[in-house]
């Protein structure tokens, strides 16, 4: 049976694991290839990468860290930020990631994701979504979080899944780092409306959380960042309790 | 971790589709010799031949276009373990409904075809293989053990099909028949059971 994924996400800036509360406020968590191989090991389903600072900073993603994680890491790896265009991305693969994720540089041309999905297949191709709540509906910001567009999430996934996208990485930006629980509604929006994998994202607290977005949010796999780092939860631990709940996971790892 | 120290020259042939360093960085962990090729010749020369891919079935043109595919067939025709990598295992079949233009070797009946309308496509994640007895690619292996896919389109269970997973229906996960194997999902990105199942094609013997 196909399960149900755990994602441990790292935030880096500047080299190091760091996260924030609501994308500010950044804390210390350690080195990224250090960090992703205690994940595998812990049972993570697969490693996010993200270089949370690049776009904002506009610089390209930090090679020699993807290459360094990269390493030794056997399972799948997923490298974000700063990407603008197909050499970024190539650039992004050639170090050692599986998939990229895209966000700020798929809403300013969403051609780009189908012109990555083309040389490296849409499996390879992560469209990452932050939407917040506004006027009842989700709008999506980029760079980081720090810039809204108008624009309304669900259609944005939509789109981004026409134009050739692998998998929707969405996050809640209202949850992020909270502890509050994942944005169910806005996940079974999203997952509801495409054929395509969807990555729940923001505000992980408990085992009770990621079994409520399995179930009510209908969300592919669930991405966890602090909880996981500060060794909250571990991995292992919450895929038991998700067995025990009858949520269908990769166990014993 | 599964370590060991096989001294093996295997080509990994580059036809253009997508990105073969994650499969090249296992093999290279296991301490194999190996060497991502677009040269006929390397292949030709090789002890064994690895034919990795994601993407599109239409991917495999690339083969055709460079000369490729006839040292690989050569090569597995003469005997030579030779592993096929998601559309690598797809293309020892007749032919995908995903670019019927495009011939498959032919080495196993049948079609690739998409997943019932049932199931989200494409296929993403931690799936489970029910593996046959006598499997020498899944030696060691725990029943029911898990294994990363992503695809599209999946290849019928057939009579050389050595484990199978369940999406929708059945479709070949293993396939193995003399000196040819085929995986549709990633061992290069199934964690250990991947590395194992790597470990055991680098000795297999010849």
């Amino acid at each position: 049976m196909l399960t149900k994924r755990i994602i441990a996400c790292l935030d880096v800036d500047d080299g190091r694991v760091v996260k924030g509360v609501q994308f500010v406020n950044l804390r210390d968590a350690g080195d990224p290839a250090d960090c992703a191989a205690a994940h595998a090991r812990d049972g993570a389903d697969e490693i996010v990468l993200l270089d949370i600072t690049a776009t904002s900073d506009k610089r390209n993603t930090m090679l020699d860290v993807v290459s360094r994680t990269a390493r030794c890491l056997f399972i799948p790896f997923t490298v974000g930020g700063g990407i603008r265009e197909l050499a970024d991305a190539e650039a992004v693969f050639e170090a050692g990631a599986d998939k990229i994720a895209i966000n700020s540089a798929a809403v300013k041309d969403p051609s780009l994701i189908g012109k990555i999905a083309a040389r490296f297949g849409s499996q390879a191709v992560v469209v990452a979504i932050d939407a917040r709540r506004m006027n009842g509906g989700f709008e999506v910001f980029v760079a980081g979080g720090r810039t809204p567009t108008g624009r309304d999430a669900i259609l944005w996934a939509r789109e981004a899944a026409a134009c050739g996208a692998g998998e929707i990485m969405l996050t809640s930006m209202d949850r992020d780092g909270t502890k509050a629980g994942f944005d169910c509604d806005l996940t079974r929006l999203v997952a509801d409306v495409v054929s395509i994998p969807v990555i729940a994202s923001g505000g992980a607290g408990s085992a009770q959380d990621f079994i409520d977005v399995f179930r009510d949010g209908h969300a592919d796999a669930a991405l966890a960042a602090s909880i996981f780092h500060f060794g909250l939860e571990n991995i292992g631990q919450l895929k038991r309790e998700l067995q025990a709940a009858n949520v269908p996971v990769r166990w014993p790892c | 971790m599964i370590a060991s120290t096989i001294a093996s020259k295997i080509a990994i042939v580059d036809y253009g589709a997508g990105n073969l360093n994650s499969v090249k960085k296992a093999f290279d962990y296991l301490g194999a010799e190996v060497v991502v090729t677009t040269q006929p010749e390397i292949v030709a020369t090789a002890e064994k031949i690895v034919l990795p891919g994601v993407g599109h079935f239409s991917a495999l043109g690339g083969l055709d276009n460079t000369g490729l595919r006839d040292s690989v067939l050569q090569g597995a025709n003469s005997g030579k373990p030779f592993l096929g990598i998601c559309l690598g295992m797809q293309w020892l079949f007749e032919g995908s409904d995903e670019a019927p233009e495009f011939a498959g070797a032919g080495i196993f009946a049948g079609r690739c075809r998409p997943f019932p309308s049932s199931v989200k496509s494409p296929h993403v994640g931690w799936n489970s293989l029910t593996v046959r007895e006598g499997s020498r690619l899944l030696r060691n292996v725990a029943p029911e053990s898990f294994v990363y896919y992503t695809h599209s389109f999946q290849a019928p269970v057939v009579a050389a099909t050595t484990a199978a997973t369940e999406y929708g229906a059945q479709f070949s996960a293993v396939v193995e028949q003399g000196n040819i194997f085929g995986v549709q999902f990633h061992p290069e990105k199934s964690w250990t059971v991947g590395l194992l199942i790597l470990k055991n094609f680098c000795e297999v013997k010849c």
